[in-house]
């Protein structure tokens, strides 16, 4: 028997969901992909991003590699112009043929052009794929006024992107008032005064007769009402209709309205062939949200998988967003259309906040809910509705601001099929599978599950589950640092801040108890010395050190140390490389390169420590911190200095960053790189802060890391000049340092980061904490007291006397033995040991 | 250097004197070179013995490496912690807390004025 063939015509969100789904099912089809945009497949629903800062490539949900690895056949920018049904075979435009046993239709749909006069002219744009935000992009260049028609969903994230552009704004809706699907009147109202009071102008109930060339501006509305408005440009947003022109034109049944008439398996009328998402028109209805379109590639992925009682039910289509900065929530039937159904409706015109919840007759269940300028609610209350949760015998007290005493529904009170994460499709049952299956932390259950990784707006409801679930098992969801500390790490800083703790002692006496252990006293240490910046072989901080710390330099496996001296942005000079050269000669030490530029003398035992650096210290190095949970490297590419395609001096910003903050002392180790253009030779997204060199200056990339679960850095701001990038950092590291946990890398810090990337950008970017000006103060501070521990140890006799191996005689550790391999030292093994013990006695 | 040199002649299961208070490092550990042995000395000022010895050698990481650890209590009894891999060790008997049946060897030690006494067993 051949292999079945797959064919997935259209690479959206929805067709590239259906593959990683069939993929994931492991079913040996051959799966041949085709996409009529010249790339992959993007988070559309991000669109918008971009115009903030986000580079096109970061909304990329897959790249050819992805599916390259996956053995999907992908072909981009040659879309299908016909279904020959009888032959079993697709043609595209280039007169392509792809034949296929079953074929699944995820063709989308266009954006929704009314047919006005004039709505052809080049400066009336259309807001859907990324090519369309180019010719956004580039009309609005030479723009002042621009209009979005559309006050949906759509039109007012575009409207966003319009002001984000500069332009003064306008909405011009249809219908009596904005977003009218989801929200009723009273909703409607708030969002129009929220939206109204950040400058963007809306205009509702206009029906534009004409769109005719100006003199004031480019363009000109007229409207049935005899109003006009002038404008540079127009953009339309107002609705969307199914792409089902294949599907009409090879005799498929489409909607009296359009769409492909699908089935509850997502069948067309054609039985081997499929339609899924946007261009689906099911029980009479187009779902125009991703999460449904979701559901339904599942549906199909799952029944070419062997399992026939795979349905599509329909799917809710709730949704809690940010429009313009306004939360708006909506709910089941917001408007209150259910016969028999009673409202309560909360409006504070000050705070402007609007909330309306609808209920069955008797009160006891939830139909709907429309939530404007406060989304708190949100999750509680889709929880009630989405599992016929009986409601508390007040039903308006979750909505009005309580005095308190709000009823909580807690995580332990939803039932196993509660959907958590709609996006992903996530239940509580699958929270729970995960935690049964090893995951012990949030940022596991996201990883494991993917929940909370789409839109993020179940980030919170998540986390509580997650937490109560672990704890409902006993779990260290108790998160006090060890038994002597009933703290975080993120407390005892503060704590330590706050009643200005500079001991460990005074720590233990004030806020623990008992003698300290190896997991709290080098925490401790490190809370210290990132708040006094003490010298950690002070007699105080002694005895808490990991000994690499004690030592200065790192224990390997045979009890001996290596050294790793710092060489910042890995610039050396010859002298100072010879004297590298030397010292390691002298002492025969093992010598390599490190993945940090730098270069690493290995053997060294702890009573030739001080007499090395001696030697290095008397050569101009300085300790390299690569024993501390501190900065290691700032790795840096050649840059515009030597490279032909360089745009600046990656070396140079290097050296200042690592001079910078080297010394200071992290949660956990951290690692940073400049790369000098965007060919990224550095590998600057790797690392916990990274930084690319652009034409305008720099762009900051945060919590990324390599090793053992990798994670791209986030883009977190573009084209920032020297000073502000170099306060961004510093505000960035000192708040990792202030709120993570105990070894924690920023990249799981930011994966547990309520908000994330976001939130990160108001704390740093918009001081939305009004703690910029201390965090940079106390930077300031870590970097005015630097001192290279090595210079001041190797000059106090007091620190040196911990360096003696036996403190009662001059005898070396006869336990260390090495053997030669490749021209150098290397520990020698437990058997190579006998016999060389044995052959020298 | 103050620690006390010139230990040869031992005799079995005989206190000795390895070096001085001054030698030890408060809440941490030293290592001494006691009749061929390496033995780690942990010095806790604040407790009725104040000094306890046990054998330098980790005998899951096989390295001289005891004496580097950091020492704390865990539910009431005093440890130290090995800095290759972590496991803890009672300092009263020398009983790893996470392996059963792994013990470090132990010594009797006292503190006598400024001097600290080892009795090495034959």
């Amino acid at each position: 028997m051949s292999t079945r063939k797959i064919l997935v015509v259209g690479n959206g969100m929805v067709g590239h969901h259906f593959v990683e789904s069939l993929v994931g099912l492991n079913t040996a089809d051959e799966i041949t992909v085709i996409g009529e945009e010249p790339r992959p497949a993007y988070d559309r629903v991000h669109l918008s991003e971009i115009f903030s800062g986000r580079e096109p490539a970061d909304l990329a949900l897959a790249t050819r590699e992805t599916y390259q690895s996956w053995g999907v056949k992908a072909h981009f920018g040659d879309p299908v112009q016909r279904i020959e049904r009888t032959r079993r075979e697709v043609v595209t435009q280039g007169g392509r043929r792809f034949a296929y046993d079953k074929l699944v239709l995820a063709t989308g749909s266009f954006p929704f052009v009314p047919p006005v006069k004039g709505a052809d002219d080049k400066r009336c744009l259309a807001y859907r794929t990324i090519d369309d935000l180019g010719h956004i992009k580039a009309t609005a260049k030479d723009s002042e006024i621009g209009v979005v028609v559309g006050g949906g969903l759509l039109g007012l994230e575009c409207a966003n992107a319009l002001r984000n552009l500069g332009l003064k704004t306008h909405v011009v809706e249809f219908a009596p008032g904005l977003m009218g699907v989801q929200l009723d009147e009273g909703g409607s109202k708030m969002l129009r005064r929220k939206i109204e009071a950040l400058g963007v102008s809306v205009h509702t109930g206009k029906n534009t007769q004409q769109i005719v060339q100006d003199e004031a501006t480019a363009l000109r509305m007229d409207f049935a009402d005899d109003s006009a408005l002038g404008t540079d440009m127009i953009v339309f947003s107002a609705g969307i209709r199914p792409r089902d022109q294949l599907a009409r034109e090879s005799e498929l049944a489409v909607g009296e309205r359009g769409g492909i008439v699908v089935d509850y398996k997502c069948k067309t009328s054609d039985s081997d062939i499929f339609a899924i998402g946007e261009c689906a028109l099911f029980g009479g209805r187009i779902y125009g949200l991703v999460a449904p379109g979701y559901r339904m590639a599942e549906v199909v992925a799952n029944q070419l998988a062997g399992q026939v009682d795979a349905t599509f039910q329909g799917a809710d289509m709730s949704t809690k967003l940010k429009l313009l900065g306004v939360d708006v929530g909506s709910i089941g039937d917001a408007h209150g259309r259910t016969e028999g159904s009673i409202s309560y409706v909360f409006s504070d015109e000050r705070a402007e906040v609007y909330k309306r919840i609808v209920t069955s007759g008797d009160g006891k269940t939830l139909l709907g809910a429309v939530l404007v300028g406060d989304c708190e609610d949100y999750d509680t209350l889709l929880q009630y509705f989405l599992n016929g949760i009986e409601l508390p015998d007040e039903p308006e007290s979750l909505i009005v601001p309580a005095a308190g005493d709000k009823p909580l529904l807690g995580a332990a009170a939803l039932p196993m099929t509660a959907t958590v994460c709609s996006c992903h499709n996530v239940t509580k049952g699958c929270v729970i599978e995960a935690i049964d299956g090893g995951c012990c932390s949030l940022g596991d259950v996201k990883s494991e599950t993917k929940a909370s990784t789409g839109c993020g707006g179940c980030a919170a409801m998540l986390k509580n589950v997650v937490e109560t679930e672990l704890s409902a098992r006993g779990v260290v969801v108790d998160k006090s640092l060890c038994e002597h500390f009933p703290y975080t790490r993120q407390e005892l800083f503060h704590l330590a801040q706050v009643g200005e703790v500079k001991t460990f002692q005074h720590m233990l006496n004030q806020h623990g108890k008992g003698r300290g252990c190896d997991i709290c006293k080098p925490a401790v240490a490190s809370i210290m010395a990132s708040l006094w910046n003490d010298h950690v072989l002070e007699l105080p901080h002694v005895g808490l050190q990991d000994t690499n710390d004690t030592f200065l330099a790192n224990m390997q496996k045979d009890g001996t140390y290596s050294i790793v001296p710092r060489i910042a942005g890995g610039e050396i000079t010859p002298e100072k490389l010879i004297v590298l050269g030397e010292v390691a000669k002298e002492y025969g030490l093992y010598t390599k390169i490190t993945g940090g530029q730098r270069i690493d003398l290995f053997g060294a035992r702890q009573n030739q420590l001080p007499d090395i650096w001696r030697k290095l210290v008397d050569a101009g190095f300085e300790t390299g911190h690569a024993y501390g949970k501190s900065l290691r490297t700032v790795k840096s590419c050649v840059g515009s200095t030597w490279c032909r395609y360089g745009v600046q001096d990656s070396v140079g910003m290097a050296i200042r960053l690592e001079n910078r903050y080297k010394g200071l002392r992290s949660p956990h180790k951290l690692k940073s790189a400049v790369s000098g253009c965007t060919r990224e030779c550095a590998e600057a997204q790797s690392k916990d802060f990274g930084v690319i060199a652009t034409e305008n200056g720099w762009n900051l990339y945060l919590c990324g890391n390599g090793g053992m679960k990798p994670r791209h850095a986030d883009l977190f701001a573009t084209d920032l000049d020297d000073d502000t990038l170099i306060k961004y950092i510093d505000r960035f590291l000192m708040f990792y340092v202030r709120t993570a946990d105990r070894l924690q890398r920023t990249s799981v810090w930011m994966d547990n980061l309520e908000g994330g990337l976001d939130y990160l950008r108001e704390v740093i970017i918009d001081d939305s904490l009004g703690i910029c000006a201390e965090l940079e103060q106390q930077m300031a501070a870590v970097v005015g007291t630097y001192q290279c521990e090595w210079t001041t140890t190797i000059n106090d006799p007091e620190k040196l006397k911990r360096f003696r191996q036996f403190v009662n005689c001059d005898d070396e550790d006869s336990g260390v033995v090495f053997v030669q391999e490749r021209g150098q030292i290397r520990p020698a093994r437990a058997e190579e040991k006998i016999r060389l013990v044995a052959s020298s006695k | 250097m103050t620690g006390v040199k010139g230990m040869e002649a031992v005799k079995q299961d005989e206190w000795q004197v390895v070096c001085t208070r001054d030698d030890l490092v408060a809440n941490s550990g030293v290592c001494a070179l006691v009749a061929g042995e390496q033995v780690a000395i942990y010095y806790l000022p604040d407790t009725d013995r104040q000094v306890y010895a046990l054998g330098n050698r980790d005998p899951i990481g096989k390295a001289n490496v005891m004496s580097r650890g950091i020492v704390g209590d865990l539910g009431g009894k005093l440890v130290v912690a090995s800095p290759l891999y972590k496991q803890h060790f009672e300092l009263e008997t020398g009983a790893c807390l996470e392996e059963e049946g792994v013990f470090l060897p132990r010594f009797d030690a006292q503190l006598d004025g400024e001097l600290v006494h080892i009795k090495v067993a034959g």
